[in-house]
C-alpha cells in the first residue's frame, strides 16, 4: 500500500485528510491489513455456508408513530420554508 | 441514610416499594454522588436536568401502587442509544448538537417501568474502541486506579455503575464492549443473543454484530435489566421471537478451549486467576473440559474485516446534509469532504478506511468473502462444542486495565478483544463477572471470567454467572 491508496480511499469514502494524517493511517493500515492477512492461510472445508437469513415482513398498514416534524427540522444544517436546503448537485 | 456501597436494584426495588426511601431521595443521593466525583472519572458526558421531575413521576407512579422491576431506578445510559427530545452524540464532534427525534426501543420499555435516566454517558466514538481513549470528550477513568482506562467503549456507563453513580446501566456490545470494561470496573455486563434485544435507536457501527447489553453490580440486577429490555421487535428487522432456538437442557459441563488460554500474549496473572476461578467452578460440581474449536483463534481477524466493513457502510450516512456537523465548502463534494474530515475523529476515520478497503474492487472476494465463509463455519463449529458443553469459559481479557496513552499503536488495542470477539461473530450470549483481582503498583485491579452460551440460553448463562458469583 501506498500514500496514493489511501488518498484514493480517503477519496472513495469523502474525508479530507491531511498529509500528516495520510502517513498515519499507512502505517496503521499496513499493520492491521498484515493482522487480518492470516485469514488467507484458512483452509474452510465442508463449511455449510447457510447465513440462517429470511425475509421478514409485515403487514402494509399505517401505524401512527409519535413524531415531532420540529425536532427533525430543527436538526437540518440549512433550511427554507421548512424545507432542508441543499447546494445544487448538476 | 442510603447506603450506595450495597444497594441493588433487587433491594432498592424493596425499599422502594415499602417506602423506606422515596425515588426523589434516591435519585438525590445519585446526583450529589455524580456531583463529587463525575468531574474526575468523566463518566457522565450529561446530566440531564430534569432527574428530580423524572423521580417525582416514579414516586406518583408508586404512590398508586404500581410496582415494577425498575421503577424509580436511577439508571446510565450509553452515548448511543436514543431518546427522544435530548442530545445523542456517540462521543463525536459529528453529533455534538444532535438532538435524538424518537425513543429507541429499549428506551421505550424502561419509560413504560417509569425508569429514571440519570444522563448519558461517555464512549469510544461511536462505540470504536476498547478504552474510551477514542471519546471526543475525553477519556473515563477507571475507578480503581485513575491512571488507567475504565476499558470500553462502554466505559461510562461501567464507570457510572462501578462507581456508585448510577444503580445499573445501559451499554452496546459490537465486540466485548460491554464485558471488557465491566471485567476492568469489577462489575458484571451481559451481551445477549444477536437479535433478541432490539437495535432500534442505536446508533449503528456494525450491524450484524450490535447488541444493546445490561450493566449492573451482580448477575442478578443484570438479569433485571435484561428482562427489561429484550423480546421481538418489528421495527428491527433482526429482531428474533422467542422460538428462534430451541431450548436448551444443561448437562453441567463446561468447555474451556485451553488452546486459546494458554496462547500468546495473556497475562500469567491473568491465567493464574481463570485456573483458580475454574477450580472454583469444578468445587460447584461442574465437569470441566477441554475444547478445541478450530479457528477460534481466527475470529479476530476475521472481525478487523467484518465490523469496519459494515461501520464504513453504516457511517456514510453523517454527511452533513440532513443533520450533524456541517462544514461549509465551495460545492456539495467539498462538504462532505470538510464535514466527514472535521468530525470524524482518528479511529473512526481509520475503521472507514479499512472498510472501504476490504470491500473494494479486487478484495472483495479476499476478505470480505472469506471472512464470511470462517463467521459461517466457526458458528457451525460453536453449534457442535455445544453438542458437548452448556458453557464456554474464557478470561474476559487477556491483560488488566491498561494505563491511560499506553496503547498508542491500534493493532495492540484491537489484540485485547481476543476472547470477547467471538460470541459476536456467531452471536451467542455472554456475561463478564468479577473474579477477583491482581496487584500491580499496589494499586488492586479488577479481572473477570467470561461466560458464553448456546443461542438463546440466556436463563442459564445467568444461572452459571449466579452460581459462580456465589463462590466470589
Amino acid at each position: 500500500m501506498e500514500i496514493k491508496d489511501v488518498e484514493n480511499l480517503a477519496n472513495l469514502a469523502r474525508i479530507e485528510l491531511t498529509e500528516e494524517e495520510k502517513k498515519d493511517l499507512l502505517s496503521d493500515m499496513e499493520s492491521i491489513l498484515g493482522y487480518v492477512k492470516q485469514i488467507e492461510e484458512v483452509k474452510i472445508e465442508d463449511a455449510e455456508l447457510d447465513y440462517k437469513v429470511h425475509n421478514v415482513w409485515r403487514e402494509d398498514e399505517i401505524i401512527p408513530r409519535d413524531f415531532s416534524r420540529e425536532l427533525i427540522t430543527d436538526q437540518f444544517p440549512d433550511a427554507q420554508d421548512g424545507f432542508l436546503k441543499v447546494k445544487k448537485i448538476l | 441514610m442510603i447506603d450506595l456501597n450495597t444497594l441493588t436494584i433487587k433491594e432498592a426495588r424493596k425499599k422502594l416499594d415499602a417506602k423506606e426511601f422515596s425515588a426523589v431521595d434516591l435519585a438525590s443521593v445519585y446526583l450529589a454522588e455524580i456531583e463529587k466525583k463525575n468531574k474526575e472519572l468523566n463518566a457522565y458526558l450529561e446530566v440531564f436536568d430534569d432527574v428530580l421531575e423524572q423521580a417525582k413521576v416514579a414516586d406518583e407512579m408508586i404512590a398508586k401502587g404500581e410496582s415494577y422491576p425498575l421503577l424509580g431506578i436511577p439508571l446510565a445510559i450509553k452515548d448511543n442509544i436514543l431518546i427522544q427530545g435530548r442530545k445523542v452524540s456517540a462521543a463525536s464532534k459529528m453529533l455534538e448538537n444532535y438532538v435524538a427525534s424518537y425513543d429507541a426501543t429499549v428506551i421505550v420499555k424502561l419509560k413504560k417501568q417509569g425508569a429514571i435516566f440519570l444522563g448519558r454517558t461517555n464512549t469510544d466514538e461511536f462505540a470504536m474502541g476498547g478504552s474510551t481513549e477514542n471519546s471526543a470528550y475525553g477519556v473515563t477513568k477507571n475507578p480503581h486506579d485513575t491512571s488507567r482506562v475504565a476499558g470500553g467503549s462502554s466505559g461510562g456507563s461501567v464507570v457510572a455503575v462501578a462507581a456508585n453513580m448510577a444503580l445499573g446501566a445501559l451499554g452496546s456490545d459490537t465486540g466485548g464492549s460491554v464485558r471488557e470494561p465491566a471485567s476492568f470496573c469489577g462489575i458484571v455486563g451481559m451481551k445477549p443473543t444477536y437479535g433478541r434485544v432490539s437495535r432500534y435507536g442505536l446508533i449503528s457501527m456494525g450491524s450484524s454484530l450490535d447488541c444493546i447489553g445490561s450493566i449492573a453490580k451482580n448477575t442478578t440486577d443484570a438479569k433485571i435489566i435484561y428482562d427489561s429490555i429484550y423480546g421481538n421487535d418489528v421495527l428491527d428487522s433482526t429482531s428474533i421471537t422467542e422460538s428462534a432456538y430451541p431450548k436448551f437442557s444443561a448437562k453441567k459441563i463446561i468447555g474451556v478451549p485451553w488452546d486459546l488460554v494458554n496462547g500468546e500474549g495473556i497475562d500469567p496473572k491473568v491465567k493464574e486467576n481463570f485456573k483458580q476461578s475454574i477450580e472454583k467452578l469444578e468445587n460447584l460440581g461442574f465437569e470441566i473440559k477441554d475444547i478445541s474449536i478450530k479457528n477460534l483463534d481466527i475470529s479476530l481477524a476475521i472481525y478487523y474485516i467484518i465490523m469496519p466493513a459494515e461501520a464504513s457502510t453504516n457511517l456514510a450516512r453523517f454527511d452533513g446534509v440532513r443533520y450533524g456537523l456541517h462544514k461549509e465548502g465551495k460545492n456539495l463534494l467539498e462538504d462532505y469532504m470538510l464535514t466527514k474530515g472535521k468530525g470524524f475523529g482518528k479511529e473512526v476515520r481509520r475503521r472507514i478506511l479499512l472498510g472501504t478497503y476490504v470491500l473494494s474492487a479486487g478484495y472483495y472476494d479476499a476478505y470480505y468473502g472469506k471472512a464470511q465463509n470462517i463467521r459461517s463455519a466457526l458458528r457451525e463449529q460453536f453449534n457442535k462444542t455445544f453438542q458437548d458443553v452448556d458453557i464456554v469459559a474464557t478470561p474476559t481479557s487477556p491483560i488488566p486495565a491498561w494505563k491511560i496513552g499506553e496503547k498508542s499503536d491500534p493493532l495492540s488495542m484491537y489484540l485485547a478483544d481476543i476472547f470477547t470477539i467471538t460470541a459476536n461473530i456467531v452471536g451467542v450470549p455472554a456475561i463478564s463477572v468479577p473474579s477477583g483481582f491482581m496487584e500491580i503498583e499496589e494499586k488492586k485491579l479488577p479481572l473477570g471470567i467470561q461466560f458464553m452460551a448456546p443461542h438463546g440460553a440466556e436463563e442459564m448463562l445467568f444461572e452459571v454467572s449466579q452460581k459462580f458469583e456465589a463462590m466470589i
